[in-house]
């Protein structure tokens, strides 16, 4: 047996069979990275959260368009002059990243879905809300359509978390989850007073 | 007993490597035999070796400058930089350090890793030194167009958002330069084998440079492939696709950082070898691993385009995994053999007492040493990990550009690429520079400190992120945003966190800065044929160099051990691994419903 180091020229035969130790490891690391890889198709089939959505191209113009109609569309209010849009459940709803703004403010149901599109008509932003710190690319030129279904209700916000010039930190954009029609129906029962104004 | 600056056939035969054997007696008259390792130095690798590594110092320099700016001002509590100057800051710290100073330092190591370990000549000196000044030239334009402000774009530069057309000219020089100093490794190999420097296959280590300067190759094709049309573009001359430029880009920058971990593994087996007597336990097995990072890391650039409109799920998940993980398994391979290495190395010298003596009884007070195991465990458990995790493409979705991203690449590139580098300088000092280790009291702690700082650093960021904090943002408390957002207060401690653990961190590297500086220019002269024991200055492995080559019945009883200290080690590692792999996937089933 000779053992030498790494500045060592080897000398002759060395390619030699590895040793027990290093074939256990060896084919422990492989089993291991074989779960790994098996774990993203299986979520893809199994799973409630892959990135796939439906991608396409979209011109900043066209986009822009799709986004006017759907404001005037759903628009329910205004705050600090940004629309708050409140689309029916299962709609598409089309949020547009610009330097440095989030147009419009969204009202979306708990539990419902939605195809939620995402682009850009200037330079690369980032989706990303908070709390549920969820995070997508959003790059112009490109329409990346999720389906989305909100879990929980309340106030969420969309940081910009791709660097888009001198006020990046300064792009803040709005969500806001009401919570399920089930539940607000279900409510009326335990609450009397909620339910002399739902009956009157 | 070095040196005679020019001597024919020695220096001068650009483009003539191999093509005519020069009087090997002449060059050799050039050179040194290093009474320390036995090898044989030639003078004008030694003096691109030092150039190369001194000026990558200096990058270093203004990339830690950069950093403790950053940190001081992501420390909310104190946001030192207006956004203006945090913005251009970050720019200049991410191209500092990311390219300027680690490129520099491996053209270091490719020089020494070739023509000095193999004890040849360098082939074309001349063709060596343009590239040195094509690369100077362009990291010096770069950082002067960063700070008279005409290149706010962050060290990625996504298109359309736009530089002035000469810091793109000047990462393209950068680049010409690199591809000309990697073309002359390989060069330093055919010299070496036709003129029978060695004999027997090329030593691990160089080995181990080969792939680092393969996938520079491959890097430095896509970097042009990408720059030069975006150079254009920024002109007027052409269009460039926002996601093409983003797919291509990362196979410039996630390729590049696999440059770093084929030659931070290549460092490892070197430090270990030289420090503490490492031994290669099996050169296929190491050898396989090395060629597995070749064969499958430009696929890398995927980690950054998981959430990107631009491509589907299967070209995700092929391309996210190398291939069914297949350079994940490189890694695993070499985090078992470099510390078994280790361990059969201090066993060989006679530490093999119970699991972990070879442990115990190491030269932690060598930072050559110390510098090199922490770069390894932190790389290993901290880097690889939140790597791997992050790098899943359902799981980016809870990690794509939060702070858990440069959580996670401060742990492989700095804790680990960096702190193996700073290692290695405390045996190139000494070696190379010929220098003893000056302020050698603070050196032996450096390694701790630096490590110590970057741990804080790297996990505050990482459990912000996972709080949606996110990275590139000059100000968290969105002072002029339509409407309000306050994060919990832990995420204030955390970025606390980031302040100071990127303080420490900063003055670990300051330290180091001022160690290597001194030590080179002002230093102690060392001759290396009058060593001392205990000699202050001078690493352990420098004053007395471990055995690198074991025979004999002490050998056969090492081999039936084994390394039965690091398979504990390895396997603590993999439960770590699953734990925190398996959280972060029941995390994000907790999220809404997305697809």
């Amino acid at each position: 047996m000779e053992f030498h180091s790494g500045i060592v020229a080897p000398q002759g035969v060395w390619w030699r069979p590895a040793g027990k130790q290093e074939k256990l490891w060896v084919a422990i690391a492989f089993a291991w990275c074989m779960v790994l890889f098996a774990m993203m198709p299986l979520w893809h089939i199994r799973g409630g959260q892959n990135p796939s959505g439906i991608r396409s191209r979209v011109t900043p113009e066209a986009y822009l368009a799709r986004v006017f109609t759907f404001v005037e569309d759903y628009k329910v209010s205004e705050e600090n002059g940004i629309p708050l849009v409140a689309p029916p459940p299962g709609s598409d709803v089309y949020l547009l990243a610009q330097m440095w703004r989030w147009y419009p403010a969204l009202e979306l149901e708990e539990g419902v879905s939605y195809t939620l599109h995402l682009s850009s008509i200037d330079i690369n932003h980032g989706f990303s809300l908070y709390p549920a710190n969820i995070n997508f690319q959003v790059i112009p030129g490109y329409d990346y359509g999720l389906s989305i279904k909100p879990n929980k209700p309340g106030e969420y916000r969309i940081i910009c978390n791709e660097f888009c010039g001198v006020n990046h930190h300064n792009m803040l954009g709005r969500i806001v989850v009401r919570p399920s029609k089930q539940v607000a129906q279900a409510l009326p029962q335990v609450n009397p007073v909620a339910n002399q104004e739902t009956t009157r | 007993m070095n040196t005679m600056d020019a001597v024919p056939g020695a220096a001068g035969t650009a483009g003539a490597a191999g093509s005519q054997t020069p009087d090997s007696a002449l060059w050799r008259l050039a050179s040194r035999l290093c009474p320390v390792t036995g090898l044989r130095v030639n003078r004008d690798s030694e003096l691109l070796v030092r150039w190369n590594a001194v000026v990558g110092i200096v990058f270093l320099l203004v990339g830690v400058v950069a950093a403790l700016l950053l940190a001081l001002t992501r420390w909310q509590a104190v946001h030192l930089l207006e956004p203006t100057w945090y913005y251009r800051i970050l720019t200049l710290h991410g191209l500092n350090m990311l390219i300027f100073f680690i490129i520099f330092f491996e053209m270091a190591i490719l020089y020494f890793a070739g023509p000095i370990v193999l004890g040849s000549r360098q082939p074309a000196p001349k063709l060596a030194w343009t590239g040195f000044a094509l690369m100077l030239v362009g990291a010096l334009l770069v950082d002067v167009i960063v700070l008279w402000g005409r290149a706010d774009v962050l060290f990625t530069s996504y298109v359309p958002l736009k530089a002035h057309p000469l810091y793109y000219l000047g990462i393209i020089l950068f680049a010409v330069g690199a591809l000309i100093a990697t073309l002359l490794f390989f060069a330093a190999l055919v010299v070496a084998k036709r003129e029978k420097s060695y004999t027997g296959s090329l030593p691990l280590v160089s080995f181990g440079a080969l792939t680092a300067a393969i996938i520079a190759v491959i890097t430095l094709l896509h970097g042009a492939a990408i720059y030069i049309p975006t150079f254009l573009w920024s002109m007027g001359f052409m269009n460039v696709d926002p996601e093409v430029y983003r797919l291509m880009f990362w196979a410039l920058g996630h390729a590049s950082q696999q440059i770093n971990v084929a030659a931070m593994v290549s460092v490892w087996y070197l430090m270990g070898g030289l420090t503490i007597g490492a031994v290669v336990l099996n050169e296929k097995v190491s050898r396989w691993a090395f060629v597995l990072y070749v064969l499958f890391i430009s696929m890398a650039s995927a980690h950054h385009l998981l959430v990107d409109p631009g491509f589907g799920p299967a070209w995700k998940v092929w391309n996210t995994s190398y291939a069914m993980y297949l350079a994940v398994l490189a890694s695993m391979i070499h985090g078992f053999t470099v510390p078994a290495g280790m361990e059969t190395g201090m066993r060989l010298r006679g530490f093999v007492k119970g699991r972990f003596e070879w442990l115990r009884k190491a030269p932690w007070s060598d930072p050559g040493f110390s510098g090199t195991f922490l770069s390894l465990v932190i790389f290993g458990f901290m880097g690889g990990i939140t790597g791997v995790t992050q790098g899943t493409e359902q799981i980016n979705i809870i990690a794509h550009n939060t702070l858990r991203i440069p959580g996670h690449f401060h742990v492989t590139v700095v804790g680990g690429t960096a702190l193996a580098f700073m290692a290695l300088t405390y045996y190139v000092i000494p070696l190379i520079f010929r220098r003893k280790v000056a302020f050698w009291g603070a050196a032996r702690w450096q390694p701790y400190l630096f490590a110590i700082g970057i741990v804080i650093l790297s996990m505050s960021m990482t459990f912000a992120g996972s709080f949606g904090v996110p990275r590139r943002s000059a100000d968290i408390t969105f002072p002029n945003a339509p409407f309000t957002l306050e994060f919990p207060p832990v995420v204030d401690l955390l970025l606390a966190g980031i302040g100071i653990g990127g303080t420490i961190t900063s003055i670990a590297v300051l330290l180091f800065i001022a160690i290597a500086v001194k030590s080179v220019f002002l230093g102690e002269k060392l001759d290396l044929a009058k060593l001392t024991p205990g000699m202050s200055g001078v690493p352990q492995g420098v004053l007395r160099l471990p055995p690198q080559v074991h025979q004999g019945e002490t050998a056969e009883v090492v081999h039936k051990t084994g390394a039965p200290g690091t398979i504990i080690l390895v396997f603590v590692f993999l439960a770590v691994f699953i734990l925190y792999y398996f959280a972060n996937w029941k995390v994000l089933s907790m999220i809404w419903k997305i697809g």
